[in-house]
């Protein structure tokens, strides 16, 4: 499958809206104004290479907590972001009864996931029994970050998809650590994708700065899945730009040597840098994509302080369906 | 009026909620061909075929965690665990997870399932095939937990909980499969989840009980009655979310309170019930709140003497209450 340049420059565009979201959002907690950000800054490619592979609204993701370029290629916005971060009502995932970045959106077919990490594995390959077994052609894709395939859940997941041939893609953001464990501390294979052949399905690894690379690899897939071909493991190698968390100090597990390094190859510099020698873009076109994100970014941050919070009894709802309505 | 067993009045109300309901399934280990390693699903497998009763790879979380994903999708899982020892791994998706997801997502991800599990000693079980997991799940907002005691419940119960928006865990007295006998209507009918009900009427005590120890403080009421003590007997039947109008009415009734489990005393379900007389009822109490469980020992031994000297009995309850009666 091959990309248009304007679809190419959207998907761009939403790498760069994501990355300077998160940015914005280490700066407010910097300053004091948030309590708490988790960050995606890295592994945007794999994100957005992802999300263009599908049929967006039509298609279901059960995501993880660094997917935030997946969920605003989604149809998620700044503001909505923003909200969440500040914890203020109308916050979508979740009513801002989870940590920021907990993600959700039932209007774009978004499942809701929880901290313990794997759990969305085994509901992605539910969703696809469930799509199986009213013989419709949609596909889910489930992502989640290697630490975690060392999680049985996962295991039972990917095991339960190639039992029954269910459309489920797993793409694992191999962002390089788990807070502080290398992957060396997590598997004795190069690459989680290589568990795939244990479990009689596909599995292949690629390079997850690779816009393009990423985009058609998970085309392949959602396109087998979606005819009936089964799920795959896909590994898009990336490395986490940044700490774990806004709680975490990263020097004490990795040299700046190390992240200096690998800057080099941050995703966004390597999609100008395509952009640019494809004559794809101008540098005033990116500019103006530059402005245009600062702006957009700068208006979510002020909106959202704006907004008020939940109220307190707010808590109470909605424990059980039936008080939907009250919450 | 037919007479069935427990074991059978289960399989009609499932038998009937796969006719009525396209979208409810089964899935769990051995309940398809086989029918279930207790005869549950006996039959369904070759009259609603091999989509609608499904064979599970021998893994407890996928079986709650796929069920939720279908669930999401808008299907209707009834989830066997093959054994409530069985249950543990499975702990997360469903405290973690199907419990939680309504609830944070602010109301957009309610998670309508069933999850059945046969519990309880007293069949040669040994440790992992005897124990009682229901004051592990009934600490727990967002989860419902039911057991019935006999077959007509059985059958409504279960309707209502297949029905039912939320997850809903259904705890079935293995010990009763086909010892315990009752009428059961061909019709249609269903029992509201959350009500208790005053299954013998009486003056002096009133006994707390659900499940197997129902059934037996029934037998140990009509003993002591013959002896002048006119023990009220209350079958809790729900016991999250609990009837606490019922419960409390007919302590202040009697006066007297017992409550009855097979479950280890210590921080087992009777300890809520106790205090929740104990709060509300206080000034009517003419004794104090006594519970009746199992020993404090990690489950229930195999051998025969140490089984019988872990499980309660007609002949234990009578004792208690006799003992209750005379304070």
């Amino acid at each position: 499958m091959s990309l248009e340049n304007e679809t190419l420059l959207d998907m761009y565009w939403t790498m760069l809206l994501a990355r300077r979201t998160d940015e914005r959002a280490w700066t407010l907690h910097r300053q004091g104004k948030i309590a708490f950000h988790i960050s995606g800054i890295g592994q945007e490619a794999a994100q957005i290479g992802a999300a263009f592979a599908l049929r967006r609204g039509y298609d279901w993701i059960a995501p993880y907590y660094r997917d935030l370029a997946l969920m605003l290629a989604l149809g998620l916005t700044p503001l909505e972001f923003m909200l969440g971060v500040m914890g203020k009502k109308g916050e979508p995932s979740s009513g801002a009864r989870q940590m920021p970045s907990h993600f959700g959106l039932r209007r774009a077919n978004v499942l809701s996931h929880s901290a313990p990490v794997a759990t969305q594995s085994l509901h992605a390959a539910g969703v696809g029994l469930a799509i199986k077994l009213k013989g419709e052609d949609k596909v889910v894709l489930t992502t989640i970050g290697e630490g975690s395939t060392s999680q049985g859940e996962w295991y039972e997941a990917v095991n339960w998809a190639a039992v029954h041939k269910l459309p489920v893609v797993f793409l694992v953001e191999n962002n390089s650590y788990a807070i502080s464990e290398g992957q060396d501390k997590q598997m004795a294979v190069p690459s989680s994708a290589d568990k795939a052949c244990g479990l009689g399905l596909p599995g292949v690894t690629i390079g997850g700065t690779d816009l393009v690379k990423v985009f058609e690899t998970i085309s392949e897939a959602v396109t087998r899945a979606r005819s009936g071909g089964g799920p795959s493991v896909i590994e898009a190698r990336a490395y986490r730009l940044t700490p774990h968390s806004s709680d975490d100090d990263d020097r004490t597990y990795r040299s700046r040597e190390e992240v200096e390094t690998h800057k080099k190859s941050d995703p966004l510099l390597v999609a100008q840098a395509f952009l640019a020698s494809n004559k794809m873009a101008t540098k005033a076109q990116l500019d103006e994509l530059e402005t245009k994100a600062s702006e957009a970014v700068e208006q979510a941050v002020k909106d959202a302080i704006a907004a008020p919070y939940p109220l307190a009894e707010e808590a109470l709802h909605p424990v059980y369906a039936e008080e939907v309505q009250h919450a | 009026m037919p007479e069935m067993t427990l074991i059978e009045a289960i399989r009609l109300a499932m038998d009937e909620e796969l006719a009525r309901d396209p979208n409810v399934f089964i899935v769990g280990e051995d309940v398809g061909q086989r029918g279930g390693v207790f005869r549950a699903t006996m039959g369904l497998f070759d009259k609603y075929g091999a989509a609608r009763v499904i064979d599970s790879p021998l893994a407890e979380a996928s079986i709650v965690g796929v069920g939720i994903g279908a669930a999401l999708y808008g299907m209707k899982p009834i989830c066997e665990i093959q054994f409530a020892d069985f249950i543990h791994p499975a702990f997360n998706q469903i405290i973690n997870e199907a419990a939680k997801m309504c609830y944070r997502s602010g109301g957009e991800w309610p998670v309508p399932m069933v999850i059945r599990a046969p519990y309880g000693g007293g069949i040669g079980g040994g440790l992992y095939h005897s124990q009682s997991v229901e004051a592990l799940f009934s600490h727990t907002p967002g989860l419902k937990v039911v057991i019935p005691s006999n077959p007509y419940d059985a059958k409504g119960l279960l309707k209502s909980a297949v029905r039912d928006p939320n997850p809903v865990l259904f705890l079935e007295p293995k010990k009763g499969y086909r010892l315990i006998k009752g009428e059961v209507p061909a019709d249609e009918y269903t029992i509201p989840l959350g009500e208790a009900k005053v299954s013998r009427e009486g003056t002096d005590v009133s006994v707390y009980a659900y499940g197997m120890m129902h059934y037996y403080t029934l037998q140990a009421a009509e003993k002591v009655a013959s002896e002048g003590i006119h023990a009220e007997v209350v079958d809790l039947r729900t016991l999250y979310p609990v009837d606490r109008e019922t419960i409390l009415a007919s302590a202040r009734k009697t006066g007297k309170a017992l409550i009855v489990h097979e479950d280890n005393l210590t921080g087992g379900y009777g300890a809520e019930i106790a205090a929740t007389i104990a709060d509300a009822a206080f000034t009517d109490l003419d004794a104090p709140v006594k519970r009746l469980a199992g020993p404090d020992v990690p489950a229930v031994p195999f051998s025969h003497p140490m089984q019988d000297w872990f499980m309660l009995n007609p002949e234990k309850i009578a004792a208690a209450i006799r003992e209750l009666a005379r304070y």
